[in-house]
Formats: structure tokens, C-alpha cells, sequence
């Protein structure tokens, strides 16, 4: 069957079974493998994608059903040149261990925000109950849940990987006396 | 440690920005051109003899590539189809452990054959048509009617008694003809399934030209791995490449060796093409190993002060239908830490390893220490409840005192550092806890049952001393600096959520004085990374922590002596301070590590005979375990009219030495308590009289969700060891040891008006209603 789905903004056409799960579609056919499975009783969240905007497990969805609707996975809530305050949130909470059911529990966590702007730390709990951890005992999930909740409604801005984790280009770089350790033959050239 | 810029700073870690985006890559991510996938055909059955094993149905599917049975593994040629099991225990009986059954099955979901096909739908459907004849056998499931079966899970071996381990010290019998009380308990710590969010899955391929099996797999061990694989299916070890690439959560599940990993990497040598299987979560509760499972019963005599004179003691550990790789230390170690961090001169005591016809239980965060802490820390409050004395008082009298370490135990460990008192004091003091007993007064008066529970444990970890582990406890470490001055780790433990990335980085940052970016560390595969032993037994920084700090110093060493060649100076007079090599004395002369290897590499500027290059591979072989240890509270009050628990303060003061990165160390401590809660509230593994796993789904086995959990407050005192060069203790499984007791003794407490002295866990609504209304059924009073 044909199914005609637009994911991150992009649109595509697959010819898949009938009873292709979305999550598989997602995965299997487009290559976008950050949207996880971690149950077979839509249980775990951890395959958590939005459709039309809205959370789903998307090992519940068929893909067919998904045919003419939008689909966010993780990959599009935001990437390492323009982290979702949610994703930055994790990250700066430690909201994360093995990482497994993160990309789920952030999508999800979106979601959530996305009703409940300024939710308490029990309708966090609450809010992110189709999501199981079994690493961080959910307290820096909260924790990251709040602070991205907080950094959403001042509007802060986006900020990249390499703004908050620059990488350095090689250490050694000749003095501005040219008199150093590193010999002439490795130094740039017209310097 | 030279300088403290990087170590004990709360840094994000350095291996989130791909997992938080969705750019990880898990082994299910992986993708090999050309691959077919798998799908096992398991028992339905916990015990029967197979009669016949048809695939021929499953053949004429047409997407069907493949499909063989037990029998064709065990006839297979140079494949050994028994797994191992590592132990140096010389009296263990260890009957086969078959890759797939070819005559007998065991436990329910034992593989009895594989299919592989196109599509992993294909292969799920095929598998579905293969036809098994079985005939059905007795079964048992109590490890307590297995001890004196039959039936016998291996009928062979003629007993379902694996092993028995006595273990004796002082003279208990005197201590109990002279004890002033003596009570007696069975205390059962249920079976738990592990369940990481990521089920088990691995890719495997195989290169004819090269004659190359490189198998991904979702471990905690890919260096015991690719040993082991090599054993079973008759492969030179250096034609074998195992990787862990990003793995979703361990806790000990996937620190083993699995049939299905095996199976794999042969099917991709008789296909020649890449073969991937990963399992279904009602898989992973079948055939994934399970942890606990014990039956311990208990008797402590004691004086009417509260000092505990002697301990007997019987544990029973169900090890399952088959040793997996751990499968029969794991009670041993129970027996090991059976005496806590208490001054109990008197032991009587045995294990008793048990066959069932059940899944094996093996490592599960905290693997053996959490049931003896759970029995020690639940005694300690039996004698306080007996005696009318308060828990806090009975503690304090029996505790280890911090001037006595390092302290040698009647089980033979000797505990490296502690201060008990310090930390349950701080403990104590955060909760108020005079407060707290007050406040329980003023409720109870009003029909309202507060209950305030304390844990104070001790573990054993940072495994471990070669001597005393099954194979090596030592772990590596290589540290490379390039030419450009980046600095290369390879590390051998293989980390997965444990965030060494960033804390070894940290480590390196320090001492070889370079920005943190320029520092990568490197993990989980074999062909990269020189042998290490892998991440378990909260290990990792204990032992291949201390492996890098060795490779520092020899870095540091080495760099030291080309300076003072450059300078002509004497390497005596040289030093590393703050990252940098100096004159001592001498602020005005540095060379940085970079610089040092730049002249390393360049290699015209050395000391004669000295060879060129900056790196280091170095090993560690800890002396000793380490033992951390800590407090914690748990306050919580049971609704008379449902019986449910609402956990209101839970408080954790932990000491695993000095804090590399406290941020991750208490993101261990807030998984650790969780899942010890779990076990206390929630979580049991059952299976029926006949052997079907009745919790076999997210659905019927209750991990936490966020709600059902509260916030965990943490604090921390340290003491470090000296067991290694950094002072540190592990803290992996801190959380999950020290919090069951001290969950399971505040619902306890709040139940001391009805009389209750003790109920097995989980301590679900149902059970504590009935204990308030006055049932006897599962309750001593």
C-alpha cells in the first residue's frame, strides 16, 4: 500500500505491508532510527513521535494510518546546531542515562508543555506516566522538565551543540614569538 | 590528584548531545547491507522432552532464507553448544547448557530453533510455523521442593542441588545457648526481572575473505564476549570482533553470555551475510536473565542491650533451569555480605544453589548484596522491635567503629574504609529525626500510620581482585597523545549510561592539563581497544579508573624525561603541576603534555635510547574490593482503608569516596534507589505451579512509572579507600543495596501498631490491608 507521509518537513511516499507499524516505517524505511522500541504492549514510550502535532506511540500506529498526516520524531524536535530548549534541558539536568528511552520521554515531554506550559512537579509525573525510565528514577527528568518549562516561556534562545560544547582545533599551535617546540615544517605556511 | 579544575565539577557529559537528538547509534540502529533477520522458535513449556522439531513448514515460506533446529547445532561441525559458566567453585555440578534444546527443554521461552528471513515480519510469522512435538515432563518451581526433589531438572544429575557453600566463624552455638532472645525468620527476596529499556540485540556479520565474525551486541562485556564466542563456536580469538556500541541499559542483564549471540554468529557464517535479532520485550522477560530469588532464613541471638551475639543462617538461591555465566556466585556473595556493617563475631551460615524450571537468575544491579542488606538491615529491625529499643540505638551498638578499618569480617573480606556513625549522624540530623518519631506519635493518635524506616548498608564492589573473581578483576587503559596534542583513551570497561566518556575525560583534563574537548575516550570495541574485563559490579571507575590514572603516571613519567632533556635538566628536579611540566621551585619554565608529545613524535629531540611516541597502556589489579557505604531514611505512611504506601521523604547519604562528577554520581544514586523501591513496592517475576511466566509483559511486571516514585533527596560524607590511586568507591548499585531495607522497614514500622514484625515484599496495597485487618497469611506478627 501506498502511504504518504510528511516527517520533519519532508515529504515521502512508501509502498508498505498493511500492517508495517509506524514506528518500523520510521526506522526502517526512512532511516530515522532515534525514534526507539522498547516494548511489544505500548507500555514504554520509548517510540514516542508526534502526529499532527500530538504524542503517540508509534508502535500503536499503523503507518498507513499515519498516510496524509505529519509526523516529528526526534531528529526533527532538533538537532546539534539548534537544540529544542527540551533537549538542552535534558542535557543540563542530566536527565539522562543509557539514553534509550530519552528520545521518547523528550518527545513526550514536548508534548506535554505543549498543554500544560507551567506544570508542578506531580503533573510532570503525571504528564510523562506512558514513559518508563529505568535509569534516572525519573528525578532529573523532572528536574530538566521544569527548567525547559521555564526556558520556553522566557523565550530563551537556541542554542547549538558546539555553543555549549565547543571542540577545540589541534592544541598546538606555534607562539607568537615563533620560537617554539613545534619545528618549522609543521607550521602553517605564510604565517 | 594534581589540580582540581575538571574533577568534582558537575559538567554536562559528553555523550549526550547524540542521544538527546536521536543520533546514537544502538545496535538495532545498525545497518549492513544485505541483512536478514532472525526470529527463535521458544518453548511453551517448562519441562518436556522434545519428540520432533519440524521446519520444514517454515522453509516453504518464501521469504524464509534459513532455518535449523537444536539438532542441526549440535551436529554441526568444530560448534561446541554448551554455554559458560564462569566459577571456581570445584564441587559445582553444571550440566549442559545447549545454544538451542535438542532433546529436553527446561524453562519456559528455551530456544528450540531459529528462523531467518528477509524481513523481521517474515521471519516472526515463520518461526510460527515451525512444529514442535513435545512431551510434557514434571516440573518444579519452589527452589524450597526442589532441594529434596524429584523432579529433577536434570534428571542426570540425579539432584536439583547445585552446590551447597558452609561457612562458619567464632562459636555460634555458645553465642545462641547464651543469647538472651532469639528470633527467627524466613524473609523471601523475589524474583525480579531486569528489564532495560533496550531488549537484547545483536547484528552479526561474517567475512569470508577475511575470515572475520564481527558480531554488535547489546553488552556490558564485549571482551569476555568475543572469549567466550571464540570457545563456542571454534574461532581463533583474533578472527572475532565483538562491539558494544551504544547499549541501552545493562544492570547486570547484559553482562553475560547469551545462546542467542552464539547462534547468530554462526547462522552469519552459514549465510555469509549480516544476521540481526533483536527480541521482543515478552522475550526479554522469558529468556533475559532474571536477579534475586532467594529464600533466607534467619535466626539472631542477641543480649537484651541490643548487641547481636551470633547469626544463623540458610540461604536458598533459585538458580533457574541453567547456569548463565555468573549464575551460581551470585548467593555466594549474599553469604559474603550476610554480616553488613555490623561487629557480629559468630556465624553459622550455608547457601544452597538450586535448579528449577525456571529462567537463570544471575547479576542484577547489585547481584547477591541487595538480599543480604535486605536480611541484615529487616534483622536489625526485628531485634530493635523485640527488644523495645530503637533502631537507630540497636545500629549504633552493633556498628563497625570507624577507628577499627581496615577491618577484616568473620566471612573473610576485609572492609577498606568507613565511619557509619558520621554518615547515619548526618542522616539523622537532615530529617530530624526526633521530629520525625514524634510526629508518628501525634498521627497514630489520630488513626494514621506514619512510618519512619532506616537502611544503613554496606557493599562490596569495585570488582575485583583476580584472586577472588571468576576470571580477571583487572581492568585497562591506553592513553594516547597525538601529534597535535589530542589525547586518545581507550578504555577496557565498557560504559552504557554510566558516563565515563565525560568522567575519564575529566580525570585526563586534570592531570595531562589539557581542555577537556581535547581528550577522547574510546569504548566497546575490539579491534579498537586493548582486552578489559567491562562494566559491572560498580567497577568501572574503581578499577578502570584507577587503570587510567596508572597510564597517566607513566604518560607524566615519560614526559617528565623528554623535558628535562630539552631543558638539560635532571628529571629529579622536574614536576607536573597543574597540568604542566616545571622545574620545581621554578615557576618560570613549562611544557605541556602536548608539547611533549609533539617532541615524542617528532622523535629527533629524545633522549638517547629513549623510544619515540607519548602513550601508555597500563592494568590494574585492584588488592582489595572497596565498600562503600551509607544511610538512608524512608518515611512513609500507609493508608489504613487501602493499604497503600505514599513514600514521603525519601533521604539518601551515601559515601563512595571522593566525587569525580557528583552530577552523574547522583543520577547512579537516583536509578539505584528507584529500582531498590521497586523491589520493595512493586516488582516480582511469578510463575506458576507449572512453570508459565505469568508476568511476562510490561503489562503484568510493574517497573515504576514517574508518578509512582517520589524525589530523592541525596547528601554524601567521604571516605576514601586506599585500595586505588584515586580513593574512590563504586556507586552503581549504592542506591538499589541500601534502599529495599530501608522502604520495606518503614512500611514496616508504620505497621508496628497491628503487631506486624514482618512481610515479604512486594509490599503491594493488598497485602498491607489485609495485614491491618488482621490476616495471618503472609504476615509474622
Amino acid at each position: 500500500m501506498n502511504v504518504d507521509l510528511t516527517v520533519n518537513g519532508e515529504t515521502a511516499v512508501l509502498d508498505v505491508e498493511p500492517r508495517l507499524l509506524l514506528v518500523h516505517a520510521l526506522r526502517d524505511n526512512l532511516g530515522l532510527t532515534g525514534t526507539h522500541v522498547g516494548c511489544d504492549t505500548s507500555s514504554c514510550g520509548a517510540c514516542t513521535v508526534l502526529l499532527d502535532g500530538v504524542s503517540v506511540k508509534s508502535c500503536t500506529v499503523f503507518a498507513v494510518q499515519a498516510s496524509g498526516h505529519v509526523v516529528t520524531t526526534i531528529e526533527g524536535i532538533g538537532d546539534a546546531d539548534e537544540l529544542h530548549p527540551m533537549q538542552e534541558a535534558f542535557w543540563s539536568s542530566h536527565g539522562l542515562q543509557c539514553g534509550y528511552c530519552t528520545t521518547g520521554m523528550i518527545v513526550s515531554a514536548v508534548d506535554l508543555l505543549q498543554r500544560n506550559p507551567d506544570p508542578s512537579d506531580d503533573e510532570i509525573r503525571a504528564g510523562l506516566e506512558g514513559n518508563l525510565c529505568r535509569c534516572t528514577g525519573y528525578e532529573n527528568i523532572v528536574t530538566a522538565v521544569r527548567a525547559a518549562g521555564r526556558a520556553m516561556r522566557d523565550g530563551a534562545a537556541r542554542h547549538s551543540v558546539r555553543e555549549l560544547m565547543p571542540l577545540h582545533g589541534p592544541t598546538l599551535e606555534p607562539p607568537p614569538s615563533g620560537e617554539g617546540i613545534i619545528p618549522p615544517q609543521f607550521q602553517e605556511a605564510g604565517r | 590528584m594534581a589540580f582540581t579544575a575538571m574533577v568534582g565539577a558537575r559538567i554536562r557529559r559528553r555523550e549526550d548531545p547524540r542521544l538527546i537528538t536521536g543520533r546514537a547509534t544502538y545496535t538495532d540502529d545498525v545497518r549492513l547491507v544485505g541483512t536478514v533477520y532472525a526470529a527463535f522458535v521458544r518453548s511453551p513449556y517448562a519441562h518436556a522432552k522434545i519428540r520432533s522439531v519440524d521446519l520444514g513448514p517454515a522453509l516453504a515460506h518464501p521469504a524464509v532464507v534459513a532455518a535449523y533446529s537444536g539438532h542441526d547445532l549440535h551436529h554441526a561441525h568444530g560448534l561446541k553448544t554448551s554455554l559458560p559458566v564462569a566459577h571456581k567453585m570445584p564441587d559445582l555440578l553444571t550440566p549442559p547448557h545447549y545454544l538451542l534444546a535438542f532433546d529436553e527443554v527446561r524453562v519456559v521461552g528455551e530456544a528450540v530453533a531459529i528462523v531467518i528471513a528477509k524481513t523481521q515480519y517474515a521471519a516472526r510469522d515463520a518461526a510460527e510455523l515451525v512444529e514442535v512435538a513435545y512431551d510434557e515432563l514434571p516440573v518444579v518451581v519452589d527452589p524450597l521442593l526442589a532441594m529434596v526433589g524429584p523432579p529433577y531438572v536434570h534428571e542426570s544429575l540425579g539432584t536439583n542441588v547445585a552446590f551447597r557453600m558452609p561457612l562458619r566463624a567464632g562459636d555460634p552455638d555458645r553465642a545462641f545457648a547464651e543469647a538472651d532472645e532469639i528470633i527467627k525468620q524466613r524473609i523471601v527476596n523475589q524474583r525480579l526481572a531486569p528489564v532495560p529499556i533496550e531488549p537484547r540485540s545483536m547484528i552479526s556479520s561474517w567475512d569470508e575473505g577475511m575470515q572475520q565474525l564481527t558480531l554488535y551486541s547489546a553488552t556490558q562485556i564485549p571482551h569476555l564476549l568475543r572469549t567466550q564466542l571464540s570457545i563456542v563456536l571454534g574461532l581463533p580469538e583474533n578472527h572475532i570482533r565483538t562491539i558494544a556500541p551504544e547499549v541501552g541499559g545493562g544492570f547486570g542483564a547484559k553482562l553475560n553470555v547469551y545462546a542467542e549471540e552464539a547462534v547468530i554468529g554462526w547462522a552469519s557464517m552459514q549465510l555469509e551475510r549480516p544476521v540481526k535479532y533483536v527480541e521482543t520485550r515478552s522475550e526479554c522477560f522469558q529468556a533475559m536473565i532474571h536477579g534475586r530469588d532467594q529464600v533466607d532464613d534467619l535466626e539472631i541471638a542477641c543480649t537484651k542491650d541490643g548487641t547481636i551475639t551470633g547469626l544463623r543462617l540458610r540461604i536458598v538461591g533459585n538458580l533457574g533451569a541453567y547456569h548463565q555465566l555468573l549464575t551460581p556466585v551470585v548467593p555466594t556473595l549474599t553469604l559474603l555480605m550476610a554480616l553488613g556493617c555490623y561487629r557480629i563475631a559468630n556465624l553459622d551460615a550455608e547457601v544452597v544453589g538450586v535448579f528449577t524450571n525456571t529462567m537463570s537468575t544471575d547479576a542484577y544491579r547489585g547481584a547477591g548484596r541487595p538480599e543480604a542488606t535486605f536480611f541484615i538491615e529487616r534483622a536489625i529491625d526485628m531485634v530493635a522491635q523485640r527488644l523495645g529499643l530503637d533502631p537507630v540505638e540497636v545500629r549504633r551498638k552493633n556498628f563497625i567503629a570507624s577507628t577499627s578499618f581496615p577491618h577484616t569480617m568473620p566471612t573473610g573480606l576485609t572492609y577498606d574504609s568507613g565511619d557509619y556513625e558520621t554518615t547515619m549522624d548526618k542522616a539523622l540530623k537532615i530529617v530530624d529525626y526526633a521530629g520525625l518519631r514524634a510526629r508518628q506519635a501525634a498521627l497514630r493518635k489520630e488513626g494514621r500510620y506514619l512510618g519512619i524506616g532506616l537502611s544503613t548498608y554496606v557493599e562490596v564492589c569495585g570488582m575485583g581482585p583476580s584472586a577472588a573473581m571468576a576470571a580477571g578483576g583487572w581492568d585497562s587503559a591506553t592513553i594516547r597523545i597525538e601529534p597535535t596534542g589530542s589525547i586518545t583513551v581507550l578504555t577496557g570497561i565498557s560504559p552504557h549510561g554510566q558516563g565515563q566518556e565525560t568522567t575519564f575525560a575529566q580525570i585526563v583534563a586534570d592531570e595531562l592539563g589539557v581542555p577537556i574537548d581535547h581528550v577522547s575516550i574510546i569504548h566497546g570495541d575490539t579491534d579498537k581497544v586493548q582486552y578489559g574485563i567491562g562494566t559491572f559490579g560498580s567497577r568501572g571507575t574503581a578499577v578502570g579508573g584507577a587503570a587510567l590514572k596508572l597510564a597517566i603516571e607513566t604518560i607524566q613519567a615519560k614526559a617528565i624525561t623528554i623535558a628535562a632533556h630539552q631543558w638539560e635538566a635532571n628529571p629529579d628536579d622536574l614536576e607536573y603541576r597543574e597540568g604542566k611540566i616545571g622545574v620545581k621551585g621554578d615557576p618560570s619554565k613549562s611544557m605541556t603534555t602536548a608539547e611533549a608529545g609533539f617532541l615524542a613524535f617528532m622523535g629527533d629531540h629524545l633522549p638517547p635510547g629513549l623510544e619515540p611516541g607519548l602513550d601508555a597502556t597500563r592494568r590494574f589489579e585492584p588488592p582489595n574490593f572497596v565498600f562503600p557505604f551509607g544511610t538512608h531514611v524512608c518515611v512513609v505512611e500507609v493508608d489504613a482503608r487501602t493499604g497503600e504506601v505514599k513514600v514521603e521523604k525519601y533521604l539518601a547519604v551515601d559515601d563512595c569516596g571522593p566525587l569525580i562528577n557528583p552530577m552523574i554520581v547522583e543520577g547512579q544514586v537516583h536509578g539505584g534507589i528507584a529500582q531498590g523501591m521497586a523491589q520493595a513496592l512493586f516488582e516480582e517475576v511469578v510463575y506458576d505451579e507449572r512453570g508459565q511466566l505469568i508476568t511476562g509483559t510490561l503489562m503484568d511486571y510493574a517497573i515504576p512509572h514517574a508518578e509512582q516514585l517520589p524525589h530523592f533527596q541525596l547528601d554524601h560524607t567521604v571516605t576514601p579507600t586506599t585500595v586505588n590511586p584515586l580513593g574512590i568507591k563504586g556507586v552503581g548499585e549504592a542506591g538499589t543495596i541500601g534502599s529495599t531495607p530501608a522502604v520495606v522497614n518503614a512500611v514496616i514500622d508504620a505497621l508496628a501498631p497491628f503487631g506486624v514484625v514482618h512481610i515479604d515484599m512486594p509490599l503491594r496495597p493488598e497485602k498491607l490491608w489485609s495485614a491491618m485487618h488482621g490476616a495471618s497469611n503472609g504476615v509474622t506478627r
